[in-house]
């Protein structure tokens, strides 16, 4: 029960050069952030086609988004994240593999990184989407139809605006989920927040310390995209409706 | 594409794969789960205690762990548990925890988390006239809760509690961060030793695939047979 404790580590020099070790951190909190920006543009981007189209009336369509979602649910994400990293340049034609293979140094992880996370949490929006669209009422999109939208326009103009703005909480949730999964990259050399402790933990030995930083800075950020999310939510509510959130949350992460 | 695909470092390696590996992950996924939902059903009869302090410490716990990343939690206790261990035994130096027993005790108190917030919820849709009733005839809260209300949350929630095992499943693959040999873990030695690392991971990718989605298809069913019951 001899742990020695010392707050002022962050304040002293990372063996790496680059300055402290509270700097370390800063950055690998960069690296979080961009990863997760970036990979829920692409997930809501293909999330939203994705649950479109298993909501429209043709059935190879609904297939098709169905078989997506299932992929890359019943997959864990390291070992997506490993064929992302490992397999993906392997299989695609050799030049572009090559070209993938030689990105230089934090690019080369940071990529796969990013369509991993997109991809993986694009099937998780794609149910949200769809569980929005069927949650209006079949009038909303009879009555596109009746003032003579089509198909593309129903979405466009009625489906979609309703759907979005009702799943808006879910989708905030998704956003918190991926800044946690963004951590998985580290397997691949991307480093991120936990990284960063990781490796300050094994320079300083200051094992509690790196990693109570750690904690404190994903409670910071949570709490940020809470507080932000909540502000948009009520900037954007569907005025009428009671509440969109609530009910039993699904199981995951 | 698939052209100088090895299939025979997999003909080589299954044994180990599922013997070393996989008999790991299962055997870590099923002791965690049964684990994370005896410590999480605890949890969630704190969070909805009457007693103030148990249900903020309760809540505390649940809402610090459910936003900070699983692989960050690994490590935490990874760590912890050499002086956790030294506080239990009284010893001065920490312990040695094997990996095994420091990764079980990692995903029971961090799934406990997630299966605490899925019987909160079980427990709140059974309707307080039980409770009532259970006091009325003198029980006290354990008898209430052991003999009426968690019987009826459990079987309510035993679909979503075996989807968020599906989930445990998957996850345990992240011990691989601390170099165990679960089933990606074996793969990945396989996969490093033979230079066959696009064989290895598609192999593995297909066996959770397979796995996961049969199991999913299976907890489908279960909650169609109880939604009729209901």
């Amino acid at each position: 029960m001899h742990y020695h404790w010392n707050w002022h580590i962050y304040w002293a020099q990372s063996p790496d050069g680059s300055g402290t070790y509270l700097h370390t951190l800063v950055v690998g909190l960069g690296w979080t952030i961009a990863l997760s920006l970036l990979a829920w543009a692409l997930a809501l981007l293909l999330g939203i086609i994705v649950g479109v189209i298993r909501t429209t009336p043709l059935r190879w369509l609904e297939r098709i988004g169905n078989a997506y979602v299932e992929l890359f649910r019943n997959i864990p994400l390291l070992v997506q994240l490993f064929l992302w990293y490992f397999v993906m340049p392997e299989l695609v034609p050799k030049g572009l593999g090559d070209w993938i293979k030689q990105m230089p140094p934090p690019w080369g992880a940071f990529v796969p990184a990013v369509l991993c996370l997109g991809t993986f949490t694009s099937a998780r929006v794609a149910e949200q989407v769809r569980a929005g669209i069927n949650s209006l009422t079949r009038g909303q999109r009879m009555a596109g139809t009746a003032l003579g939208l089509t198909l593309p326009q129903t979405y466009r103009y009625v489906l979609l605006p309703m759907a979005l703005r009702i799943i808006l909480p879910t989708l905030g949730s998704e956003f918190l989920n991926i800044i946690k999964n963004s951590a998985v990259a580290l397997t691949i050399n991307v480093v991120e927040l936990t990284a960063a402790a990781r490796s300050m933990q094994e320079y300083s030995f200051q094992v509690f310390e790196a990693f109570t930083a750690a904690t404190v800075i994903y409670l910071l950020v949570n709490l940020v995209v809470v507080v932000l999310m909540r502000f948009i939510e009520r900037r954007v509510a569907v005025p009428g409706l009671i509440s969109t959130a609530g009910g039993p949350k699904p199981a995951g992460h | 594409m698939f052209s100088n695909f090895d299939y025979n470092v997999i003909e080589r390696s299954w044994r180990y794969l599922f013997f070393d590996g996989m008999a790991f992950t299962l055997r870590l996924t099923l002791l965690a789960m049964a684990g994370g939902i005896v410590f999480g059903t605890l949890l969630a009869m704190m969070r909805l205690s009457s007693i103030k302090p148990l249900a903020w410490i309760a809540g505390t716990y649940v809402n610090v762990l459910r936003s900070i990343p699983l692989v960050l939690v690994i490590f935490w206790f990874y760590f912890l548990a050499p002086y956790m261990a030294a506080w239990v035994v009284h010893s001065d130096t920490p312990v040695r925890v094997g990996a095994f027993a420091s990764s079980l005790l990692t995903f029971a108190m961090f799934e406990a988390c997630y299966y605490c917030e899925i019987m909160r919820a079980g427990i709140q849709s059974i309707p307080r006239g039980q409770v009532s009733a259970g006091y009325a005839m003198g029980l006290n809260y354990w008898q209430t809760m052991g003999h009426i209300v968690l019987p009826q949350a459990f079987r309510n929630m035993v679909p979503i509690l075996l989807t968020q095992t599906i989930v445990l499943y998957q996850d345990v693959s992240l011990v691989y961060v601390l170099s165990i040999t679960d089933f990606v873990g074996a793969a990945s030695k396989v996969a490093e030793r033979d230079g066959r690392l696009v064989e290895m991971y598609t192999f593995v990718a297909v066996v959770y695939f397979i796995s996961c989605f049969a199991l999913s298809l299976v907890v489908r069913k279960l909650q169609n047979r109880i939604a009729i019951v209901r």
